[in-house]
């Protein structure tokens, strides 16, 4: 275990993951709002808002896939000493947290049961910026339309079209945090 | 200030780490009931605990709580849940629905228009819209998986036909974004309009039955009806008798043990506050 990995967590958990929790639930049901969050100072290369949705919703009971750099010592010993997660495969993976490109193909991520469709994974994408324009998001959560620079749109409209299945993503760079259920339509435009 | 003998909310953080993802995939899956362990809370049942549990893993410090039991901030029920969480959570309180950041609710949805920023709690007795077709859990889940709602239109008609209109006046079921059939809980059909685009978040909390579902902002629920018996969202034909109210909620009330009687706001703070803007009704006082 490095000296790092003991470092950068909450200092006053209950209320840092309150505050950070209301941020990912407002990102997830408004569908391309960027949501600010704070509390944690994850190593390099995880983004403060990639750690801090870890702590929020990670725990020993939920398996994590980490992709590419992301998946190096020291990022895996500050999980494991602040979340207790256990390290899993993509195809069996609660959360599963890189960029865009490591977490490619998408498609071997759970996308729950027909009966269950909540057992599902959350993606958590690693960008260099969020902003509002790019693609076009319509559906629940969206009084009209709003956009959001998602990395592509292809495999968010196929995993739309196996709803009530597929997977649900949060985007995060830096602070920043965006939401993107699998209920979401997604437009190029 | 918190109480210290308690975590911030009462709960333990890996309870409401659990109960937060799920409110997530209810969120992601608008209408289904996202099974979830429900923990015993310092309160029976029948007062809320799953809507309990949600206030408890959404509440952050700042929020100004609002506790109403069918439409009233000051029945036991209400007051107890409030004190609980000003006690636990230090939270603020405040019986004004406009300045509520977090309104959690026994069987009625605010007569003022709920805003962004704002989430709407409901406890949940039976969150199962198909339990009382079909009691195993199982056939159920299969129903919602396949779409399978013939049954509860053909129960829905067979109102029709016995009563010459549905007669569903509670939890009456509405269709979730043209897929899932959610039970809204016992609020009066006259509020299923209200559940339907609403800007606020709408989360869904059954205790004893250990599930939560989710309303987005702006989702579509639409009441389940027939063409040629359309819903209508119904209330008693009258006007609040204290503030004159036509378009809201009435609650009968026996005045007298001579059969005299009224109708008032069941939505306590709606009336107050018409009347605080000078608005009479037939038997209030100018205030
Ligand atoms: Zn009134």
């Amino acid at each position: 275990m490095t000296a790092h990995a003991l470092e950068g967590g909450f200092t006053e958990a209950s209320v840092q993951s309150a505050r950070a929790f209301r941020e990912i639930l407002e990102a997830m049901a408004r569908p391309g709002t960027i949501r600010k969050i704070a509390g944690a100072q994850p190593p390099a290369p995880l983004s403060i808002a990639a750690g801090v949705a870890l702590l929020v919703l990670a725990d020993p009971t939920t398996r994590l896939h980490l992709a590419g750099d992301a998946d190096c010592p020291v990022v895996r010993d500050w999980v494991a000493f602040h979340t207790g997660a256990p390290l899993a495969s993509a195809e069996d993976a609660d959360f599963a947290l890189g960029t865009w490109s490591a977490l490619h193909p998408v498609s071997r991520f759970r996308i729950g049961q027909p009966d269950y469709p909540d057992r599902s994974a959350t993606l958590i994408v690693e960008c260099d910026r969020l902003a509002p324009h790019g693609p076009c998001l319509t559906g629940p959560g969206i009084e009209t339309a709003a956009w959001l620079n998602l990395p592509e749109t292809a495999a968010f409209r196929a995993n739309r079209a196996l709803f009530p299945l597929g997977f649900d993503t949060l985007f995060t760079a830096g602070d920043r945090i965006a939401g993107l259920p699998r209920s979401t339509r997604v437009e190029a435009i | 200030m918190t109480d210290q003998a308690y975590n911030f909310a009462y709960l333990d953080e890996q309870t409401k780490r659990m109960i937060r993802r799920a409110i997530l995939k209810g969120i992601a899956v608008p209408g289904y009931q996202v099974p979830f362990a429900s923990r015993e809370m310092p309160m029976p049942y029948g007062w809320g605990t799953g809507g309990v549990q949600v206030t408890a893993a959404c509440l952050v410090p700042g929020d100004r709580l609002k506790v109403i039991d069918q439409g009233a901030d000051d029945t036991t029920n209400a007051v107890s849940i409030r004190r609980f969480f000003q006690r636990t959570a230090g939270v603020g309180v405040t019986e004004a629905t406009a300045e509520a950041t977090v309104i959690q609710t026994r069987h009625r949805i605010p007569e003022t228009p709920l805003a962004e920023g704002q989430i709407l709690v409901y406890q949940v007795p039976i969150p199962e819209p198909l339990r009382f077709l079909e009691p195993r859990e199982t056939e159920t889940r299969k129903m919602h998986e396949l779409e399978e709602y013939g049954l509860m239109h053909v129960k829905l008609y067979e109102d029709i036909a016995r009563h010459g209109q549905i007669a569903t006046s509670y939890a009456y079921p509405v269709k979730v974004e043209g897929r899932y059939v959610m039970d809204p809980s016992p609020i009066p059909r006259f509020d299923n309009p209200k559940l339907s685009g609403n800007p606020a978040i709408q989360l869904f909390g059954a205790g004893r039955e250990q599930r939560i579902y989710a309303l987005p902002p702006w989702t579509e629920a639409v009441s389940l009806d027939f063409e040629d018996h359309p819903f209508h969202a119904t209330k008693a034909p009258h006007d609040c008798d204290l503030c004159g109210a036509k378009h809201s909620y009435l609650d009968e009330v026996i005045t007298d043990d001579t059969g005299g009687r009224m109708f008032v706001c069941s939505d306590t703070d709606f009336c107050a506050g018409r009347r605080a803007k000078g608005h009479v009704g037939r038997l209030g006082e100018a205030a």
